[in-house]
């Protein structure tokens, strides 16, 4: 294990440990989605999927 | 009558200065995006070693967090957005160096560029038309944010391939998620500041751009 290895993982723990208030406060806020509104996420988040399919054709 | 003349004249100021935050935010996108090409193109002239990028994303996140909320509402945050992106641009110069030294690397840095370019575009086209509020997925995309990095940092102890493979796909669909997230902010008032709309972007252009590099790079090399 060498030392950027090390120095990447505290760096990914201290990101963790900053951002974990304000993912509490996200939580504790966002609005409840109803399942038209999941519906209007899942369907672009699929074309990704189906697009990111491709370019790994292209390849 | 004259209450509806002044909610007319309230809602139409109201969509002017959504579209001023829209229209600075992809102007001043645009311009750091170009901005970190040049750093980039110059980190990889100076044959920087493996270490840059390293310490540019560290120094980046650091002064993205801490340094820029202070100044986002005055002049200097723009040069600091520049400094920020620079730095990260900078960081890029190694890892592309890297890349382009594989058989197939040109074809994947080319890809992976455009491929970023297609997902952002699309991806902010269809909730700037379809004007959905995506607030709703702020706690969902947080949580599987932290998630995936908890994932990252047992995978830099692991170091199992498929594990990796798979913490870049899910992290191209959470930083789509947040494209969705951040563009509906701008639209429905909720982000008035441009600054840090276009520091919010950027970093989702830059993980996807990572990611899909990663995911191309090992899936192009297979043979």
């Amino acid at each position: 294990m060498d030392w950027m290895q090390i120095v990447s993982a505290l760096a990914l723990v201290a990101f963790i440990v900053i951002l974990l208030p304000s993912a509490r406060y996200m939580i504790k806020n966002s609005p409840k989605g109803t399942s038209s509104d999941w519906m209007s996420f899942v369907i672009p988040i699929f074309a990704v999927i189906v697009f990111i399919a491709l370019l790994i054709k292209l390849v | 009558m004259n209450q509806n003349f002044s909610s007319v004249a309230q809602s139409s100021s109201s969509v002017l200065a959504t579209n001023k935050v829209l229209r600075n935010t992809y102007m001043l996108l645009s311009l750091t995006l170009l901005f970190s090409g040049l750093t980039a193109a110059l980190s990889m002239a100076l044959k920087m070693p493996p270490m840059t990028y390293l310490i540019s994303v560290i120094g980046g996140m650091v002064i993205a967090m801490f340094v820029l909320p202070r100044f986002a509402n005055s002049s200097a945050g723009i040069g600091i957005v520049f400094l920020i992106t620079g730095l990260l641009g900078f960081g890029l110069g190694p890892v592309l160096t890297m890349y382009a030294s594989l058989p197939n690397g040109g074809n994947i840095i080319t890809l992976s560029l455009g491929g970023t370019g297609v997902i952002f575009m699309g991806l902010s086209a269809y909730a700037l038309a379809t004007k959905k509020d995506f607030s709703f997925l702020g706690g969902f995309l947080m949580v599987g944010f932290l998630l995936v990095l908890l994932a990252a940092v047992a995978n830099i102890f692991l170091q199992i391939p498929a594990m990796s493979l798979m913490i870049s796909a899910v992290v191209i669909m959470i930083m789509s998620g947040f494209i969705l997230y951040d563009t509906s902010r701008i639209i429905h008032g909720g982000e008035t500041n441009y600054v840090l709309a276009t520091i919010g972007l950027y970093m989702t252009i830059f993980n996807i751009f990572i990611s899909l590099l990663q995911i191309l790079g090992i899936m192009g090399n297979d043979d």
